[in-house]
């Protein structure tokens, strides 16, 4: 329930609808190191250790299969 | 009733819809019809345990303007001592690794470590991301892991929809994994004693297997020019074999703190194997907010998730890319994690109260994974980019610090249970 409340929380607030820019004002969003996952490779290499190392996984994205030994 | 609320914040914040311009996300893709190529090495290597090579390879090829995909491999080469759950003495303590045909000594005042670890993993992922409309992507993947003992097949779908001038993307997928594990020497029976080599270990089958299920729905919303944030919730359940066949718990007496032993002639110390729930249902939120100022790029973002096996954990990660050229950047990185223990955490048993052989109804695991613990990374990157290839070089720290049992029967408070493990990586990446 407290998590239904967060995103309702984060998602009203994205609706305050000042947020967001023109088209033409993209330039600086439009760099590959402003995407939001910039470093793919590096992204699952890290995923990978912190999986086998710590009981948490996922929330980039999907945390999928795979063995958690060692 | 959740999704008309959800619908109408996002209705409202859609003020003026007009056609519109790039992507949400940056756009790196290749030149229409080549392959962009980028591979990656990670060198992980603990102090006196795990030590990890692993190579990775991934394409990505533009196929249309609305239509790509992708292929990632990934080879990984383990190997190296680690914790197999079992407490210090005083006195060195033999065990018999998985396969019953062997042993190891732990030598006394350390925590044992098997050193029979010895893998290697080829994992192949593939994905086809396709435009359904102008405003909405589908991604389809697929990836394979195989290990010596290991099998993990996957798939997955997401889709993206872009609203709001297309400074809002919601994003929804769901993937599934099917395990399969056939680890040496069989799966072991719950609880069931170590017994000397060349002698018959409490086994039940050969394999066993696991679902795994993933559904994630996220917001990923441009805040000015110059920002932008997401927000992933993410469900996770997990069905069937969820224990580690490997990871024993010591039986010690509830006096003196020694390990009972099982047999004086080999000096076996009594463990029993663990047993973990057959499900898990994890909950997690994730919230990245990437800002750039003036040409640098702040990266800032935080987890919490929490499961039915009463872990809770909170990670903070941040990176800061800082630009020192049109070319070159350094990059440092901390990362601050921590984590509750299971409800079933055992550091050890008081012989006499360890759950009867078998009894796969009682769960409980020593595997200090599971216990509650804080890590820290600290690392720096130093990277050249230029218009159609680049590289980096990145140095990592890696500590983690577990939380000692507040109660330690007789030698045990003297022992460390649970010793801080660090390791050291060194990863490089070249974009062809």
């Amino acid at each position: 329930m407290r998590l239904i409340v967060f995103i309702l929380g984060v998602l009203s607030i994205t609706a305050c609808s000042d947020l967001g820019v023109k088209p033409w004002e993209r330039n600086v969003l439009a760099k590959p190191e402003m995407s939001l996952d910039s470093a793919p490779l590096t992204s699952a290499l890290d995923d990978h250790i912190y999986f086998s190392k710590e009981a948490s996984s996922g929330g980039r994205g999907f945390g999928g299969g795979g063995c958690g030994c060692n | 009733m959740k999704h008309k609320k959800i619908t109408m914040a996002l209705t409202t914040a859609a003020c003026s819809l007009f056609n519109a311009t790039p992507d949400v996300q940056a756009d790196e893709s290749a030149d229409l019809g080549e392959w962009d190529i980028n591979a990656a090495v990670l060198y992980y290597t603990e102090s006196e345990r795990v030590s990890a090579f692993e190579p990775v390879i991934s394409a990505k090829k533009q196929i249309d303007s609305d239509e790509s995909i992708s292929l990632k491999l990934t080879l990984d080469s383990l190997t190296g001592p680690s914790a197999n759950g079992a407490v210090p003495s005083i006195n060195p303590q033999t065990f018999t690794k998985p396969s019953g045909n062997s042993s190891y000594t732990a030598p006394a005042n350390e925590a044992p470590l098997d050193d029979t670890f010895k893998d290697t993993r080829v994992a192949f992922s593939a994905s086809w991301e396709q435009a359904l409309s102008r405003m909405t992507r589908m991604t389809l993947g697929g990836n394979l892991s195989k290990e010596y003992d290991y099998l993990s097949l996957g798939t997955s779908v997401m889709f993206a929809h872009d609203i709001n001038q297309r400074n809002t993307t919601l994003n929804a997928g769901v993937s599934f994994a099917h395990d399969t594990i056939e680890p040496e020497g069989d799966i072991p029976t719950p609880f069931g004693i170590m017994q000397p080599t060349g002698t018959t270990q409490p086994r039940l089958t050969g394999t066993d297997d696991k679902t795994l299920i993933d559904v994630l729905l996220g917001v990923i919303q441009v805040v000015d020019k110059d920002s932008l944030f997401q927000v992933n919730y993410s469900y996770s359940q997990a069905d069937g074999y969820l224990t580690d066949p490997f990871k024993v718990i010591s039986i010690v007496d509830g006096a003196t703190g020694l390990p009972i032993i099982e047999d004086a002639t080999t000096n076996l110390s009594q463990v029993v194997f663990e047993n973990r729930p057959d499900s898990r249902t994890k909950h997690s939120l994730y919230t990245q907010y990437k800002r750039n100022i003036i040409g640098d790029v702040m990266d800032v973002s935080y987890r919490y998730m929490f499961d039915d096996w009463e872990i809770t954990s909170h990670t903070l990660d941040f990176r800061y890319r800082l630009k020192t050229s049109e070319t070159t950047f350094w990059q440092p990185h901390l990362r601050y994690y921590q984590q509750s223990e299971a409800e079933f955490f055992r550091p050890y048993f008081v012989s006499g109260q360890q759950p009867g052989v078998g009894a796969d109804n009682v769960y409980a695991t020593s595997d200090y994974r599971l216990g509650e613990m804080t890590t820290y990374t600290i690392g720096l990157e130093y990277g050249e980019k230029y218009h159609d290839h680049g590289w980096s070089i990145a140095a990592e720290y890696y500590l983690q610090s577990v939380t000692e049992p507040s109660v330690k029967v007789g030698q045990l408070a003297q022992q460390e249970l649970f010793p801080d493990v660090d390791a050291f990586m060194l990863r490089f990446n070249y974009d062809f």
